[in-house]
């Protein structure tokens, strides 16, 4: 059976560089940092003092107050975002089959926050007074359930969890959700809110997290030599998928064709990646093969780069192994989590979204705060200008712990 | 504030809804929009403000504004 095609038609950002499309684009391609002091708890004693919260989403404009109340924070950015991918696209679902129309919509941590007013109220106040809308509020799924009710959209609908690999996933499951024909159109991304004491602490405690807490601004680096982790983003960003002739049929923009899809595990440690990038190459190898291109095909890879020390260096040598060593070099490379910062489950959207910009504007958005070249790191990592170029096809990694890898191959139209 | 008000203003905060919507024949569920789940959260509000101990045979009788009202003075708790 041949497979359908997968159109990308409507954009949906709530992040640290933006609400607005537009904005978020143009700081992107402007090499703006979205990081800064951590504002929404005194982070006073904490090692890590920084992180790229979203400033600029007013909740009111998107969800009702008693509303509001019921859900965490992480379903609030994924309702606006996914709101904001709908009016994006054009699409109105009640004109449609909503029953062929789901949505694939995860958090890699989900209510984080939640969880830990709760936990206070249970140890201060006593079991009696946890709220009754602790669990439907800090599932990881809540966010899914959410966007249907908001919309309608009566088909499938779930939420893949693989950590910072989870929005990866979730448009990659949607991809193959229409290919196959179980629906027409998908809503899939991700949505985090992890800025929050427990947050911090924990992913501090790993030593996962940059302490350059006297210049957030730099302190998000991948792939330079003075990279010493992540900082901790914030957001959601959704993406319309559609069945290629049903997005033409309504006359809708399409930014890009998502391709291909590969999918792999490191089967190694529960958090480091395998040194050699075995598990992530094959992730990329499976993406072209399933797009039925070749590595010479490709012109930007939108890095997984975190700007931890472990990650970049692995992800450049499963870069090389996956591209060979030739094709590596003519390949444009770019981590915008060095604006955005990690938003962990949602950071595979965002980046997805700015793969279907790049192509279809011909911009690739810098890596900012490139400034000394490591020798592990030796590609061409668009540094700290943005680059005007046509490109055909690219490719988004996504890398999680538990080793989960997944690359996502876009096609210009 | 009387023992009304302060339970007209948990409903409020509680419901989203205007104070005037708030009568004592208003249902919760049926007027002022409630989910279950919105009324156990307002049962225990209206514990945590008073005091009391609710049980839940007792909970699942306060459908209405004025059922609360008229439970909590019976129980002694009119401020």
């Amino acid at each position: 059976m041949e497979r359908r095609r997968v159109a990308v038609t409507g954009l949906g950002m709530v992040t640290p560089l933006g609400v607005d499309l537009g904005v978020f684009w143009k700081r992107s391609v402007e090499g703006y940092s979205g990081a800064g002091e951590i504002r929404q708890f005194d982070a006073t004693g904490y090692t890590c003092r920084i992180a790229a919260e979203v400033i600029e989403f007013d909740v009111n404009a998107f969800i009702p107050i008693k509303e509001q109340k019921r859900m965490d924070r992480y379903s609030h950015y994924a309702l606006g975002a996914a709101k904001m991918a709908v009016k994006d696209s054009g699409l109105n679902p009640a004109s449609g089959n909503a029953d062929r129309m789901g949505v694939y919509v995860g958090s890699g941590i989900g209510g984080l926050q939640t969880l830990e007013t709760q936990h206070s109220i249970l140890l201060n106040k006593g079991p009696t007074r946890c709220s009754p809308f602790m669990i439907p509020e800090m599932i990881s799924n809540m966010a899914a359930g959410l966007i249907a009710i908001e919309h309608n959209l009566r088909g499938p609908n779930m939420a893949v969890i693989s950590a910072c690999a989870t929005a990866a996933h979730s448009i990659g499951m949607a991809l193959r959700s229409i290919q196959c024909g179980d629906a027409d159109v998908m809503l899939a991304g991700g949505s985090e809110a992890t800025v929050c004491p427990l947050g911090i602490a924990g992913f501090a405690s790993m030593r996962a997290l940059s302490t350059r807490n006297d210049d957030p601004k730099k302190a998000s680096r991948p792939f330079d030599r003075d990279r010493d982790g992540f900082v901790m983003g914030e957001g959601a960003a959704v993406l319309v998928l559609e069945e290629w002739e049903h997005a033409r049929h309504r006359g809708a923009q399409i930014y890009a064709e998502l391709a291909g899809l590969g999918m792999t595990c490191d089967a190694y440690h529960m958090t480091a990646p395998c040194d050699d990038g075995e598990g992530a190459a094959r992730a990329m190898k499976n993406a072209l093969a399933d797009a039925g291109m070749n590595a010479d095909a490709i012109d930007y890879v939108n890095a997984h780069g975190t700007s931890t020390p472990l990650n970049d260096k692995a992800e450049t040598l499963a870069i090389k192994r996956a591209f060979g060593e030739e094709n590596a070099r003519k390949l444009m490379i770019g981590s915008t989590k060095s604006m955005t910062g990690h938003l962990l489950g949602a950071a595979g959207a965002v980046e997805s979204a700015i793969c279907a910009l790049a192509l279809r504007h011909g911009i690739v958005p810098p890596t900012i705060n490139y400034e000394t070249p490591d020798p592990d790191c030796d590609l061409d990592y668009v540094p700290n200008t943005a680059r005007q170029k046509p490109i055909r096809a690219c490719l988004n990694n996504s890398l999680g712990f538990g080793g989960h890898n997944a690359s996502l191959l876009f096609t210009a139209v | 504030m009387g023992l009304e008000d302060k339970v007209k203003e948990i409903i409020v905060d509680k419901l989203g809804v205007n104070a005037e919507q708030v009568t004592p024949e208003a249902s919760f569920i049926e007027d002022l929009g409630a989910d279950s789940l919105d009324t156990v959260e307002l049962v225990m509000a209206f514990e945590e403000e008073f005091g009391a101990e609710i049980p839940d045979s007792d909970a699942e009788k306060l459908t209405t504004v004025g059922a609360v009202n008229d439970y909590l003075k019976e129980k002694g708790f009119d401020a």
